[in-house]
Protein backbone atom coordinates (compact mmCIF):
# COMPACT_ATOMS: atom_id res chain seq x y z
CA UNK A 1 0.00 0.00 0.00
CA UNK A 2 2.50 2.70 0.68
CA UNK A 3 4.67 1.35 -2.41
CA UNK A 4 1.63 1.88 -4.26
CA UNK A 5 0.98 5.34 -2.66
CA UNK A 6 4.68 6.63 -3.08
CA UNK A 7 4.66 5.13 -7.01
CA UNK A 8 1.10 7.52 -7.42
CA UNK A 9 2.90 10.53 -6.25
CA UNK A 10 5.96 9.69 -8.24
CA UNK A 11 3.75 9.54 -11.43
CA UNK A 12 2.12 12.98 -10.50
CA UNK A 13 4.95 14.84 -9.92
CA UNK A 14 5.96 13.19 -13.35
CA UNK A 15 3.02 14.71 -14.66
CA UNK A 16 3.40 18.02 -13.09
CA UNK A 17 7.04 18.37 -14.21
CA UNK A 18 6.11 17.55 -17.85
CA UNK A 19 3.45 19.91 -17.64
CA UNK A 20 5.56 22.76 -16.25
CA UNK A 21 8.04 22.04 -19.03
CA UNK A 22 5.49 21.80 -22.13
CA UNK A 23 4.33 25.35 -20.94
CA UNK A 24 6.38 27.78 -20.55
CA UNK A 25 5.21 29.89 -18.16
CA UNK A 26 5.21 33.84 -19.31
CA UNK A 27 7.35 36.26 -16.99
CA UNK A 28 5.27 39.12 -15.35
CA UNK A 29 6.91 42.62 -16.55
CA UNK A 30 7.85 44.79 -14.20
CA UNK A 31 4.00 46.65 -14.02
CA UNK A 32 2.71 43.02 -13.21
CA UNK A 33 0.61 42.81 -16.36
CA UNK A 34 0.71 39.58 -18.91
CA UNK A 35 -0.53 39.00 -22.23
CA UNK A 36 -1.82 36.20 -23.50
CA UNK A 37 -2.70 35.97 -27.19
CA UNK A 38 -5.70 33.78 -28.31
CA UNK A 39 -4.25 32.54 -31.52
CA UNK A 40 -5.44 29.18 -33.76
CA UNK A 41 -8.44 28.56 -31.21
CA UNK A 42 -5.75 28.52 -28.77
CA UNK A 43 -4.55 30.25 -25.53
CA UNK A 44 -0.71 31.53 -25.52
CA UNK A 45 0.99 30.25 -23.46
CA UNK A 46 -1.83 27.67 -22.03
CA UNK A 47 -0.59 28.41 -18.73
CA UNK A 48 0.25 31.67 -16.71
CA UNK A 49 2.49 31.96 -13.57
CA UNK A 50 1.95 35.38 -12.11
CA UNK A 51 2.26 37.30 -8.13
CA UNK A 52 -1.11 38.08 -6.17
CA UNK A 53 -1.99 41.48 -7.77
CA UNK A 54 -1.23 41.10 -11.39
CA UNK A 55 -2.82 41.77 -14.17
CA UNK A 56 -3.43 39.33 -17.34
CA UNK A 57 -4.85 40.97 -20.68
CA UNK A 58 -6.10 38.53 -23.38
CA UNK A 59 -5.83 39.75 -26.98
CA UNK A 60 -7.98 37.91 -29.82
CA UNK A 61 -5.66 37.23 -32.54
CA UNK A 62 -7.98 35.35 -34.24
CA UNK A 63 -10.76 35.85 -37.60
CA UNK A 64 -13.39 33.78 -34.96
CA UNK A 65 -14.32 35.81 -31.82
CA UNK A 66 -13.84 34.26 -28.46
CA UNK A 67 -14.56 34.95 -24.80
CA UNK A 68 -12.44 34.43 -21.76
CA UNK A 69 -14.48 32.63 -19.07
CA UNK A 70 -13.13 31.68 -15.29
CA UNK A 71 -13.84 28.29 -13.34
CA UNK A 72 -14.55 29.07 -11.01
CA UNK A 73 -16.95 31.64 -11.96
CA UNK A 74 -14.94 34.97 -11.67
CA UNK A 75 -15.28 36.71 -14.78
CA UNK A 76 -16.93 36.61 -18.43
CA UNK A 77 -15.45 38.75 -20.65
CA UNK A 78 -17.86 39.11 -23.47
CA UNK A 79 -17.45 38.21 -27.08
CA UNK A 80 -13.98 39.27 -28.34
CA UNK A 81 -14.08 40.29 -31.76
CA UNK A 82 -10.55 40.22 -33.54
CA UNK A 83 -8.14 42.36 -31.63
CA UNK A 84 -10.18 43.04 -28.78
CA UNK A 85 -9.00 42.46 -25.58
CA UNK A 86 -10.07 41.87 -22.06
CA UNK A 87 -8.26 42.32 -18.76
CA UNK A 88 -8.72 41.07 -15.33
CA UNK A 89 -7.05 41.59 -11.99
CA UNK A 90 -5.70 38.43 -9.82
CA UNK A 91 -6.24 39.51 -6.06
CA UNK A 92 -5.88 35.91 -4.86
CA UNK A 93 -3.78 33.13 -4.76
CA UNK A 94 -4.72 30.28 -6.49
CA UNK A 95 -5.23 28.19 -9.53
CA UNK A 96 -7.64 29.86 -12.06
CA UNK A 97 -9.18 28.06 -14.86
CA UNK A 98 -10.50 29.51 -18.04
CA UNK A 99 -11.98 28.66 -21.33
CA UNK A 100 -13.37 30.55 -24.28
CA UNK A 101 -16.80 29.88 -23.81
CA UNK A 102 -17.50 29.62 -27.95
CA UNK A 103 -15.28 27.05 -28.13
CA UNK A 104 -14.80 24.95 -24.76
CA UNK A 105 -12.25 22.99 -26.20
CA UNK A 106 -9.79 25.66 -25.26
CA UNK A 107 -8.27 26.09 -21.87
CA UNK A 108 -5.94 27.61 -20.19
CA UNK A 109 -4.53 27.99 -16.48
CA UNK A 110 -3.43 30.94 -14.65
CA UNK A 111 -1.41 30.25 -11.56
CA UNK A 112 -1.52 32.83 -8.59
CA UNK A 113 1.04 32.97 -5.99
CA UNK B 1 -29.88 25.27 -64.71
CA UNK B 2 -30.85 24.42 -68.00
CA UNK B 3 -32.69 26.97 -70.28
CA UNK B 4 -35.92 25.64 -69.48
CA UNK B 5 -35.36 26.22 -66.06
CA UNK B 6 -34.27 29.63 -66.70
CA UNK B 7 -37.92 29.98 -68.37
CA UNK B 8 -39.93 29.19 -64.92
CA UNK B 9 -41.21 32.54 -62.61
CA UNK B 10 -39.04 33.21 -59.84
CA UNK B 11 -41.48 31.56 -57.21
CA UNK B 12 -41.48 28.16 -59.19
CA UNK B 13 -37.81 28.52 -59.66
CA UNK B 14 -37.21 28.78 -56.10
CA UNK B 15 -39.71 25.89 -55.36
CA UNK B 16 -37.45 23.76 -57.94
CA UNK B 17 -34.55 24.93 -55.88
CA UNK B 18 -36.00 24.08 -52.38
CA UNK B 19 -36.08 20.58 -53.76
CA UNK B 20 -34.12 20.34 -56.60
CA UNK B 21 -31.37 21.83 -54.70
CA UNK B 22 -31.80 19.86 -51.49
CA UNK B 23 -30.39 16.66 -53.39
CA UNK B 24 -31.63 13.96 -51.55
CA UNK B 25 -34.95 13.82 -49.21
CA UNK B 26 -35.73 11.34 -46.58
CA UNK B 27 -38.69 9.65 -45.63
CA UNK B 28 -38.63 8.25 -42.98
CA UNK B 29 -41.06 5.90 -40.89
CA UNK B 30 -41.12 4.04 -38.22
CA UNK B 31 -37.46 5.03 -37.82
CA UNK B 32 -36.69 3.32 -41.26
CA UNK B 33 -35.29 6.13 -43.44
CA UNK B 34 -35.89 5.73 -47.59
CA UNK B 35 -34.04 8.26 -49.69
CA UNK B 36 -36.28 10.35 -52.31
CA UNK B 37 -35.17 11.94 -54.84
CA UNK B 38 -36.89 15.63 -54.74
CA UNK B 39 -35.74 16.53 -58.10
CA UNK B 40 -38.07 14.53 -59.60
CA UNK B 41 -40.11 14.77 -56.88
CA UNK B 42 -40.35 18.72 -58.12
CA UNK B 43 -42.27 17.55 -61.27
CA UNK B 44 -43.85 14.70 -60.20
CA UNK B 45 -47.70 16.01 -58.80
CA UNK B 46 -48.29 12.72 -56.50
CA UNK B 47 -44.88 12.69 -55.04
CA UNK B 48 -44.98 16.41 -54.23
CA UNK B 49 -48.50 15.66 -52.79
CA UNK B 50 -46.65 12.85 -50.78
CA UNK B 51 -44.67 15.39 -49.40
CA UNK B 52 -46.98 17.92 -48.72
CA UNK B 53 -46.45 21.10 -47.25
CA UNK B 54 -43.50 21.24 -44.72
CA UNK B 55 -44.39 21.10 -40.80
CA UNK B 56 -41.90 23.36 -40.07
CA UNK B 57 -38.59 24.78 -41.65
CA UNK B 58 -35.31 24.90 -39.56
CA UNK B 59 -32.79 28.24 -39.95
CA UNK B 60 -29.60 27.75 -38.15
CA UNK B 61 -26.59 29.66 -37.58
CA UNK B 62 -27.85 32.83 -39.17
CA UNK B 63 -24.35 34.48 -37.13
CA UNK B 64 -25.97 38.49 -37.66
CA UNK B 65 -23.13 40.47 -37.05
CA UNK B 66 -20.43 38.49 -39.01
CA UNK B 67 -18.78 40.64 -41.76
CA UNK B 68 -15.68 38.86 -42.57
CA UNK B 69 -14.30 37.22 -45.92
CA UNK B 70 -16.27 34.38 -45.69
CA UNK B 71 -19.13 36.27 -46.26
CA UNK B 72 -19.56 40.02 -45.97
CA UNK B 73 -23.20 40.05 -46.35
CA UNK B 74 -24.98 37.81 -43.66
CA UNK B 75 -28.22 39.65 -43.70
CA UNK B 76 -28.24 39.36 -47.36
CA UNK B 77 -27.76 35.80 -47.48
CA UNK B 78 -30.55 35.72 -44.29
CA UNK B 79 -33.12 37.52 -46.57
CA UNK B 80 -32.63 35.46 -49.54
CA UNK B 81 -33.10 32.00 -47.13
CA UNK B 82 -36.19 33.65 -45.76
CA UNK B 83 -37.31 34.41 -49.41
CA UNK B 84 -36.78 31.40 -50.11
CA UNK B 85 -39.34 30.00 -47.50
CA UNK B 86 -41.62 32.70 -48.43
CA UNK B 87 -41.89 31.21 -51.75
CA UNK B 88 -42.58 27.30 -51.07
CA UNK B 89 -45.54 26.41 -52.36
CA UNK B 90 -46.92 25.30 -48.59
CA UNK B 91 -46.09 27.72 -46.14
CA UNK B 92 -44.50 26.07 -42.70
CA UNK B 93 -46.54 25.87 -39.74
CA UNK B 94 -44.26 27.31 -37.71
CA UNK B 95 -40.19 27.67 -38.22
CA UNK B 96 -37.57 26.97 -35.31
CA UNK B 97 -33.80 28.68 -35.02
CA UNK B 98 -31.05 26.35 -33.69
CA UNK B 99 -28.79 28.94 -32.51
CA UNK B 100 -26.32 31.06 -32.83
CA UNK B 101 -28.64 33.74 -34.54
CA UNK B 102 -26.04 36.70 -33.72
CA UNK B 103 -22.31 36.34 -34.06
CA UNK B 104 -21.70 38.21 -30.97
CA UNK B 105 -24.40 38.17 -28.91
CA UNK B 106 -25.03 41.94 -29.25
CA UNK B 107 -28.26 43.95 -28.67
CA UNK B 108 -28.24 45.34 -32.02
CA UNK B 109 -27.62 41.84 -33.57
CA UNK B 110 -30.38 40.75 -31.87
CA UNK B 111 -32.80 43.79 -33.26
CA UNK B 112 -31.44 43.64 -36.23
CA UNK B 113 -32.40 39.64 -36.84
CA UNK B 114 -35.69 39.68 -35.04
CA UNK B 115 -36.77 42.14 -37.74
CA UNK B 116 -35.51 40.33 -40.82
CA UNK B 117 -37.38 37.32 -39.41
CA UNK B 118 -40.63 39.82 -38.71
CA UNK B 119 -40.34 39.02 -42.74
CA UNK B 120 -41.45 35.49 -42.67
CA UNK B 121 -44.26 34.99 -43.99
CA UNK B 122 -44.56 32.37 -41.17
CA UNK B 123 -45.40 33.85 -37.77
CA UNK B 124 -44.62 31.32 -35.24
CA UNK B 125 -40.77 31.18 -34.09
CA UNK B 126 -39.01 28.77 -31.59
CA UNK B 127 -35.95 29.23 -31.06
CA UNK B 128 -32.44 28.05 -28.74
CA UNK B 129 -29.38 29.42 -28.51
CA UNK B 130 -25.94 28.67 -29.56
CA UNK B 131 -22.87 30.14 -27.71
CA UNK B 132 -22.16 32.78 -29.85
CA UNK B 133 -26.04 34.57 -28.41
CA UNK B 134 -25.25 33.84 -24.87
CA UNK B 135 -21.62 35.23 -25.00
CA UNK B 136 -22.43 38.51 -23.35
CA UNK B 137 -20.68 39.46 -19.69
CA UNK B 138 -24.06 38.83 -18.21
CA UNK B 139 -25.64 36.19 -20.50
CA UNK B 140 -29.03 38.60 -20.87
CA UNK B 141 -29.41 39.84 -23.95
CA UNK B 142 -30.80 36.34 -25.88
CA UNK B 143 -33.20 35.55 -23.03
CA UNK B 144 -34.46 38.79 -22.51
CA UNK B 145 -35.66 38.36 -26.11
CA UNK B 146 -36.48 34.80 -26.30
CA UNK B 147 -36.72 33.58 -22.85
CA UNK B 148 -40.50 33.72 -22.32
CA UNK B 149 -41.27 30.04 -23.43
CA UNK B 150 -38.68 28.60 -21.08
CA UNK B 151 -39.17 30.81 -18.09
CA UNK B 152 -35.36 31.59 -19.11
CA UNK B 153 -34.07 28.28 -18.56
CA UNK B 154 -33.52 28.22 -21.96
CA UNK B 155 -35.83 24.51 -22.38
CA UNK B 156 -39.20 24.33 -23.18
CA UNK B 157 -41.75 21.85 -25.33
CA UNK B 158 -44.54 22.17 -27.23
CA UNK B 159 -47.32 20.35 -29.55
CA UNK B 160 -48.10 20.87 -33.07
CA UNK B 161 -49.93 18.47 -35.39
CA UNK B 162 -49.45 16.06 -33.13
CA UNK B 163 -46.04 16.16 -32.58
CA UNK B 164 -44.09 16.73 -29.53
CA UNK B 165 -41.35 19.12 -30.26
CA UNK B 166 -38.59 19.63 -27.48
CA UNK B 167 -36.00 22.52 -27.15
CA UNK B 168 -33.16 21.93 -25.18
CA UNK B 169 -30.31 24.35 -24.51
CA UNK B 170 -26.93 22.61 -24.21
CA UNK B 171 -24.12 25.81 -24.76
CA UNK B 172 -24.29 27.22 -21.13
CA UNK B 173 -21.95 25.11 -18.59
CA UNK B 174 -19.02 23.84 -21.05
CA UNK B 175 -16.37 21.89 -19.24
CA UNK B 176 -13.17 22.02 -19.81
CA UNK B 177 -11.74 20.66 -22.43
CA UNK B 178 -15.12 19.99 -23.80
CA UNK B 179 -18.64 18.94 -25.05
CA UNK B 180 -21.70 20.73 -24.56
CA UNK B 181 -23.72 19.68 -21.72
CA UNK B 182 -27.42 19.56 -21.13
CA UNK B 183 -26.70 18.97 -17.45
CA UNK B 184 -28.84 16.87 -14.70
CA UNK B 185 -31.58 19.52 -13.94
CA UNK B 186 -32.48 19.63 -17.27
CA UNK B 187 -32.67 16.05 -18.09
CA UNK B 188 -34.84 15.57 -14.94
CA UNK B 189 -37.07 17.72 -16.78
CA UNK B 190 -36.66 15.44 -20.19
CA UNK B 191 -37.59 12.67 -18.01
CA UNK B 192 -40.92 14.36 -16.58
CA UNK B 193 -41.99 16.04 -19.70
CA UNK B 194 -41.95 12.74 -21.92
CA UNK B 195 -43.66 10.87 -18.97
CA UNK B 196 -46.88 9.53 -19.65
CA UNK B 197 -46.68 10.48 -23.26
CA UNK B 198 -47.45 7.52 -25.80
CA UNK B 199 -44.74 5.89 -28.03
CA UNK B 200 -45.97 6.69 -30.72
CA UNK B 201 -45.89 10.38 -30.46
CA UNK B 202 -43.26 11.61 -33.18
CA UNK B 203 -41.13 13.51 -30.85
CA UNK B 204 -38.95 16.46 -32.81
CA UNK B 205 -35.82 17.34 -30.75
CA UNK B 206 -33.97 20.37 -31.55
CA UNK B 207 -30.46 22.32 -29.85
CA UNK B 208 -27.92 24.10 -30.93
CA UNK B 209 -24.77 21.53 -30.60
CA UNK B 210 -25.18 18.29 -31.73
CA UNK B 211 -26.77 15.66 -29.50
CA UNK B 212 -24.19 12.79 -30.86
CA UNK B 213 -20.26 13.16 -31.12
CA UNK B 214 -19.58 14.36 -34.37
CA UNK B 215 -15.56 15.58 -33.78
CA UNK B 216 -14.62 15.92 -30.20
CA UNK B 217 -11.27 17.43 -30.55
CA UNK B 218 -13.63 20.42 -31.81
CA UNK B 219 -15.93 20.00 -29.00
CA UNK B 220 -18.96 19.00 -31.88
CA UNK B 221 -20.95 16.88 -29.31
CA UNK B 222 -22.98 16.69 -25.80
CA UNK B 223 -21.30 14.78 -23.15
CA UNK B 224 -23.95 13.88 -21.70
CA UNK B 225 -26.23 13.55 -24.21
CA UNK B 226 -26.25 9.44 -24.23
CA UNK B 227 -28.72 10.29 -21.52
CA UNK B 228 -31.19 12.46 -23.12
CA UNK B 229 -31.23 9.57 -25.96
CA UNK B 230 -31.48 6.77 -23.41
CA UNK B 231 -34.89 8.45 -23.03
CA UNK B 232 -36.07 8.96 -26.14
CA UNK B 233 -35.43 5.34 -27.17
CA UNK B 234 -39.31 3.91 -26.36
CA UNK B 235 -40.55 6.24 -28.94
CA UNK B 236 -41.14 5.27 -32.71
CA UNK B 237 -39.86 8.33 -34.43
CA UNK B 238 -37.38 10.77 -33.08
CA UNK B 239 -36.01 13.43 -34.89
CA UNK B 240 -33.02 15.12 -33.80
CA UNK B 241 -32.43 18.61 -35.10
CA UNK B 242 -28.99 20.38 -34.36
CA UNK B 243 -26.87 23.29 -36.54
CA UNK B 244 -23.29 24.39 -34.51
CA UNK B 245 -21.73 22.84 -37.28
CA UNK B 246 -22.73 24.68 -40.40
CA UNK B 247 -22.66 21.64 -43.11
CA UNK B 248 -25.22 18.78 -43.01
CA UNK B 249 -24.87 15.57 -41.84
CA UNK B 250 -27.42 12.83 -41.11
CA UNK B 251 -27.22 9.56 -39.10
CA UNK B 252 -30.07 7.09 -38.06
CA UNK B 253 -29.75 4.82 -34.83
CA UNK B 254 -33.06 2.72 -34.57
CA UNK B 255 -35.69 5.23 -34.24
CA UNK B 256 -33.69 8.29 -34.47
CA UNK B 257 -32.68 10.58 -36.96
CA UNK B 258 -29.90 13.26 -36.37
CA UNK B 259 -29.73 15.64 -38.65
CA UNK B 260 -27.55 18.89 -38.45
CA UNK B 261 -28.89 22.10 -40.97
CA UNK B 262 -26.46 24.34 -42.92
CA UNK B 263 -26.41 27.68 -41.77
CA UNK B 264 -27.18 30.40 -43.65
CA UNK B 265 -24.28 33.22 -43.06
CA UNK B 266 -20.87 30.73 -43.95
CA UNK B 267 -19.50 27.43 -44.10
CA UNK B 268 -17.19 25.64 -42.00
CA UNK B 269 -14.78 22.87 -42.79
CA UNK B 270 -15.25 19.28 -42.50
CA UNK B 271 -14.15 17.64 -39.27
CA UNK B 272 -10.46 18.14 -38.56
CA UNK B 273 -9.97 19.78 -42.04
CA UNK B 274 -8.69 22.82 -40.54
CA UNK B 275 -6.69 24.43 -37.76
CA UNK B 276 -10.22 24.80 -35.72
CA UNK B 277 -13.75 25.24 -36.36
CA UNK B 278 -13.67 28.84 -38.23
CA UNK B 279 -15.30 30.29 -41.38
CA UNK B 280 -14.48 28.56 -44.17
CA UNK B 281 -13.57 30.65 -47.09
CA UNK B 282 -15.07 29.76 -50.89
CA UNK B 283 -15.36 30.90 -53.91
CA UNK B 284 -18.09 33.38 -54.03
CA UNK B 285 -19.96 31.63 -56.73
CA UNK B 286 -19.57 28.14 -54.42
CA UNK B 287 -20.95 30.23 -51.25
CA UNK B 288 -24.90 29.90 -51.95
CA UNK B 289 -24.97 25.79 -52.22
CA UNK B 290 -23.12 25.91 -48.78
CA UNK B 291 -25.91 27.75 -46.97
CA UNK B 292 -29.68 27.24 -46.47
CA UNK B 293 -32.41 25.58 -44.71
CA UNK B 294 -33.67 22.41 -44.00
CA UNK B 295 -37.41 21.63 -44.32
CA UNK B 296 -39.66 18.58 -42.12
CA UNK B 297 -42.59 17.01 -43.47
CA UNK B 298 -45.12 14.78 -41.93
CA UNK B 299 -44.95 11.97 -44.86
CA UNK B 300 -47.12 9.73 -43.36
CA UNK B 301 -49.60 11.10 -40.70
CA UNK B 302 -48.50 10.64 -37.68
CA UNK B 303 -45.50 8.44 -37.51
CA UNK B 304 -43.43 9.98 -39.97
CA UNK B 305 -41.40 12.79 -40.80
CA UNK B 306 -39.82 13.88 -44.09
CA UNK B 307 -36.53 16.06 -44.12
CA UNK B 308 -35.59 17.87 -46.78
CA UNK B 309 -32.41 20.51 -47.23
CA UNK B 310 -32.64 23.35 -49.62
CA UNK B 311 -29.47 25.49 -50.80
CA UNK B 312 -29.52 28.99 -51.52
CA UNK B 313 -27.74 28.14 -54.66
CA UNK B 314 -29.43 30.45 -57.43
CA UNK B 315 -31.99 31.64 -55.33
Amino acid sequence: MRFLNHGLLTAVCLLASWQGMATAPAAPDPSGTVQVEIRNFMFEPRQVKIRSGATVTWINRDDEPHTVVSDPDLFRSGALDTDMSFAFRFDRPGTYHVICSIHPQMSATIVVE
Amino acid sequence: MTDDQRRLSRRAALRCMAYGGAGTLFALSGGILTPMDLAMAADSKEAAAAVGKPLFVQFSDTHIGFAKDANPDVSGTLSRAIDLVNALPGQPALVIHTGDITHLSRAGEFDLAQQLFSKLRTTELHTTPGEHDVADPTVSEYFSRFGKPSQNRGYYSFDHAGVHFIALINVLNFKAGGLGSLGAQQLDWVAADLKGRSSSTPIVVFAHMPLWTVYEPWGWGTGDADQLLLQLQRFGSVTVLNGHIHQIIQKVEGNVTFHTARSTAYPQPAAGQAAGPGPLKVPVEQLPGMLGVTSVSILKHPRALALSDASLAGA
